[in-house]
C-alpha cells in the first residue's frame, strides 16, 4: 500500500520542486528523475498487486486492482518517456524564442500536476474524487496548450477549457445522480460514494436514476475521450500545444478518461442488468471511430492529422468495451497500451520533424529520411504501426476487436473494416512525400533524442509477436473484472 | 398535493428553487456585463442560503462548511474578481449585444421543461421536493450553457460556466444533502483555481485579438487554410 501513497507523492514533490527551479536545463531532469521513480513505485505496486490482489488503502479512498495498476504502470511509463523527450525538446523550443524561462518553469511545474491528476483519477476509489482529479487535469494542461501565446494557442486553449469544463459539468452531475441513487439504499454518510461499496450493492440501486447518470456520465467524460461530437476541443489543443503535451495528451488523459467512464459502466450495469450501456457506448464509439478515420483526409497540419486517429482509435476502445464480452473486453484493454505507446511515440517524431522543417504543414515537411535518417524512419514506422499493420501491437488489438465483433454483432463488421481502410489511406495519403523527397533548401539535422521512440516501438512491435505471459494474464484478470468472465 | 401541506422547510426549498432558477433567466436577458455578473452574485448568495438553510433544518453540520465555501467564492471572491477585471479592461460601458433576445427566451423556457421532462424518472422514488431540486438544477445548468452559446463576451462565458457549477451544487445540496467532505473540499478548490485560469486567459485573449469578443477567436478550423 505504501507504493500507491507514493506514486501520489513523488508528482506532488515534483510539483512543487518544480514550481521553485529557476533553471530550465536543471528542471528537465528533475522532472525526468520525479517520473522515473514514479514508474519505480508504480512497478512495486504492480508486483505487489500481483502477489497479493486487489488492495484499498485504510480510509477506503484509494483502492488498487489488476485494471487500474496497469493503466498506473503504463502511464507512469509513457510519463517517463515523454519527459525524456521533453527536456531536449523544450531547450530547443526555448533556443528558438518560443517559451522564456517563466513559462517554462510553468510547464515543468503543471507536467507533474498533470502526472498527479493522472495517478489520482486511476487510484481513487471515491467517483467524487475521480470528477475532482479529473477536472485538474484540465486546469493543469489548459495553460500549458496556450504557452505559446500564439493566437491560434491561445484560441485552443480556450476551446479546451470552455468545452472540457462545461462537459465535464454534465460528469458531476451525473456523479450527483449516482450518489442519490445510492443514498437511498446506503443511507446518508460519506460510503456512498465509493466505486467498492457501490460495485458490491449495484443491483439494489434504482436503475432509473442509474441509467439517467450514466447519460450525463458518458458524456462528460466522453468530452475528454474526444468522442464525436464532443470532439472540438481535442484536435485544437493537441496542434497548438507543445509536443509533450500532445504525447501524453493522446497516450494518458484519453485513456483516463476512457478509464472512468469504463468504471461508471461497471456500476450501471450491475443495476441495470440490461446492456443500455454497453450500447450507448457502442454507438458513440462507432460514430467517432468512422467521423474521425474521414476526417484524417481534410486535414493539413500534420499534429492535427494523428489527433484525428486518436479520436479513431479511442472510438473503436469505446466500441469495443460497449461490446462487453470477455473477448471484446480483452482487446479493448490492448489496444488501450498498444494505441498509447504508438502514438505518443509517434508525436514524439512529429514534434522532431516539425522543428526539422520548421513548420507542422505537412505539404512543407519535406525528405525527412534523406535529413535525419533517425526521425524519417521512425514517422514512417510509427505510422505504419499505428494505421493497424502487422507485426505491430496494434494490428492485434485491432484484429481482436474485429473478432469480437464478428462473435456478437457481425452486421457491424464491415463497417469497422470500411473505418481501417478508410483511415490507412487519410495516414498514408501525405506519408510518402514528407518521409522521401528532396532536402528542402537549407534544412539540416537537430540535435534529437529518438530513444523514447525507439523504445516504444520495440514494445509495440514485440507486444504483437506475443504478449508476454505476464501481461496476459494481467489483462485477463482485469477482463474478468470488467466483463464478468475469463476470455479463455 | 397542495402546497400548504408541505413543511415549512419543503416550501422553503421550493421558493429558493424558483429564485435561483429566476437569477438564471435574469442573467440571459442581461446585456451588461456589470449587472450580468451582480445577478450572478445573487445566485451564488441564494445557493449559500439554501446549503445553509438545509444544514440548518436537517442538522448536517457539515453542510455548514460547504454553505460557508459557496457563500465565499460564488458570492464574494469570485464576482469581485471579474467585476474588478471588468473595469480594468474597460468592458464596464459596452453592451454586450444578445440576437433574438425573445428567442433566447423561449428557448430558455423550453430547457426549463425539459429538464422537467427528463427529470420524471426520479419522481416515482422520492418526495415532491427532490423532484423540483433536480429539475430546477439541471435548468439552471442548462440555461448556463444556453447562455454560454449566445453571448460573445468572454466574461459573460465565465459566468455561464460558474453558473452551471452554482446548478451542480444545488442538486447536490437539496437531493443528497451535500456531497462527502473530501468531494465538496476537492471541487470547492477547483472551481477557486478555474476562477484563476479564467483571469489569465482574459489578459491571453485581449493580447491576441485585442478583445474579449471570443467569436473572433475563430482561426482554427477543418478548413483548408491559406
Amino acid at each position: 500500500m505504501i507504493a500507491v501513497y507514493l506514486i501520489l507523492l513523488i508528482p506532488l514533490a515534483g510539483m512543487v520542486i518544480l514550481g521553485l527551479v529557476a533553471d530550465s536545463r536543471r528542471a528537465g531532469w528533475i522532472n525526468v528523475r520525479c517520473n522515473a521513480w514514479a514508474l519505480a513505485a508504480s512497478v512495486w505496486l504492480a508486483v505487489d498487486v500481483l502477489i497479493h490482489g486487489p488492495q484499498l488503502s485504510s480510509g477506503q479512498l484509494l483502492y488498487i486492482d489488476s485494471f487500474n495498476v496497469y493503466l498506473v504502470a503504463l502511464t507512469a511509463f509513457v510519463g517517463l518517456t515523454t519527459s525524456i523527450f521533453s527536456g531536449p525538446y523544450m531547450a530547443h523550443e526555448q533556443e528558438a524564442g518560443r517559451v522564456n524561462a517563466r513559462r517554462l518553469r510553468l510547464y515543468y511545474a503543471m507536467y507533474q500536476g498533470f502526472m498527479l491528476a493522472m495517478y489520482l483519477v486511476l487510484t481513487t476509489n471515491n467517483m467524487g474524487v475521480l470528477w475532482v482529479a479529473m477536472e485538474g487535469a484540465t486546469l493543469a494542461t489548459v495553460l500549458l496548450v496556450s504557452l505559446y501565446r500564439t493566437p491560434e494557442s491561445v484560441e485552443a486553449a480556450w476551446k479546451y477549457f470552455i468545452l472540457c469544463g462545461v462537459g465535464i459539468a454534465l460528469a458531476l452531475f451525473g456523479t450527483v445522480l449516482l450518489y442519490f441513487a445510492a443514498e437511498q439504499k446506503l443511507g446518508i454518510g460519506g460510503n456512498a460514494l465509493l466505486w467498492t461499496v457501490l460495485h458490491e450493492n449495484a443491483a439494489a440501486l434504482e436503475p432509473n436514476i442509474m441509467r439517467l447518470a450514466f447519460v450525463f456520465l458518458l458524456v462528460g467524460y466522453g468530452t475528454k475521450i474526444g468522442l464525436v461530437p464532443l470532439h472540438n476541443w481535442l484536435p485544437d489543443a493537441h496542434s497548438e500545444g507543445p509536443t509533450p503535451m500532445s504525447a501524453i495528451l493522446s497516450g494518458l488523459l484519453l485513456n483516463d478518461a476512457l478509464y472512468a467512464v469504463v468504471r461508471c459502466k461497471m456500476l450501471v450495469d450491475g443495476s441495470l442488468g440490461t446492456h443500455t450501456a454497453g450500447y450507448l457506448m457502442m454507438g458513440f464509439g462507432l460514430v467517432s471511430f468512422l467521423v474521425a478515420a474521414l476526417f484524417l483526409h481534410r486535414q493539413t497540419d500534420i499534429k492535427r492529422l494523428f489527433s484525428y486517429s486518436s479520436i479513431e482509435h479511442m472510438g473503436l476502445m469505446t466500441f469495443a468495451f460497449g461490446i462487453g464480452s470477455p473477448w471484446a473486453t480483452f482487446a479493448a484493454l490492448f489496444h488501450m497500451t498498444t494505441h498509447s505507446l504508438t502514438k505518443s511515440a509517434i508525436f514524439v517524431t512529429v514534434g522532431h520533424a516539425a522543428q526539422l522543417a520548421g513548420t507542422q504543414r505537412m505539404t512543407k515537411i519535406r525528405g525527412l529520411i534523406l535529413t535525419q535518417p533517425a526521425i524519417g524512419w521512425g514517422l514512417l514506422i510509427g505510422t505504419v504501426a499505428i494505421a493497424g499493420f502487422p507485426p505491430f501491437g496494434v494490428f492485434a488489438s485491432e484484429f481482436l476487436v474485429l473478432i469480437a465483433t464478428m462473435r456478437d454483432y457481425p452486421w457491424l463488421t464491415p463497417l469497422l473494416l470500411i473505418g481501417i481502410g478508410i483511415a490507412f489511406a487519410g495516414l498514408f495519403r501525405h506519408l510518402q512525400t514528407m518521409v522521401y523527397g528532396d532536402i528542402p533548401e537549407g534544412q539540416t539535422a537537430i540535435p534529437a533524442n529518438l530513444w523514447p521512440v525507439m523504445i516504444h516501438l520495440a514494445l509495440v512491435l514485440w507486444l504483437g509477436l506475443s504478449i508476454p505471459g505476464f501481461l496476459g494474464n494481467w489483462f485477463s484478470q482485469a477482463t474478468q473484472l470488467i466483463s464478468g468472465a475469463s476470455p479463455f | 398535493m397542495a402546497i400548504a401541506e408541505l413543511s415549512l422547510y419543503q416550501q422553503a426549498v421550493l421558493l429558493l428553487a424558483g429564485l435561483i432558477a429566476l437569477t438564471s433567466f435574469l442573467m440571459l436577458g442581461q446585456s451588461r456585463l456589470v449587472r450580468l455578473v451582480l445577478v450572478f452574485a445573487i445566485q451564488g448568495i441564494l445557493l449559500a442560503a439554501t446549503t445553509a438553510m438545509v444544514a440548518y433544518a436537517l442538522d448536517f453540520p457539515h453542510l455548514f462548511i460547504s454553505a460557508g465555501l459557496s457563500f465565499l467564492l460564488k458570492g464574494i471572491l469570485i464576482p469581485i474578481m471579474l467585476q474588478r477585471l471588468i473595469y480594468r479592461m474597460g468592458l464596464h460601458r459596452e453592451l454586450d449585444t444578445i440576437e433574438h433576445p425573445a428567442r433566447v427566451m423561449m428557448g430558455g423556457a423550453f430547457l426549463m421543461v425539459f429538464s422537467y421532462y427528463v427529470s420524471l424518472p426520479v419522481v416515482a422514488h422520492s418526495p415532491l421536493v427532490t423532484l423540483n431540486a433536480i429539475a430546477v438544477s439541471l435548468a439552471v445548468v442548462l440555461l448556463g450553457m444556453l447562455l454560454m452559446i449566445t453571448r460573445r463576451q468572454a466574461v459573460a462565458h465565465v459566468v455561464g460556466f460558474m453558473s452551471i457549477e452554482n446548478g451542480l451544487f444545488f442538486a447536490a445540496v437539496v437531493s443528497t444533502y451535500g456531497m462527502p467532505m473530501v468531494v465538496e473540499l476537492g471541487v470547492a478548490a477547483d472551481v477557486l483555481v478555474a476562477a484563476v485560469v479564467f483571469g489569465v486567459f482574459f489578459f491571453q485573449i485581449r493580447e491576441s485579438i485585442d478583445s474579449l469578443d471570443v467569436d473572433r477567436l475563430s482561426k482554427l478550423s477543418e478548413a483548408d487554410k491559406p
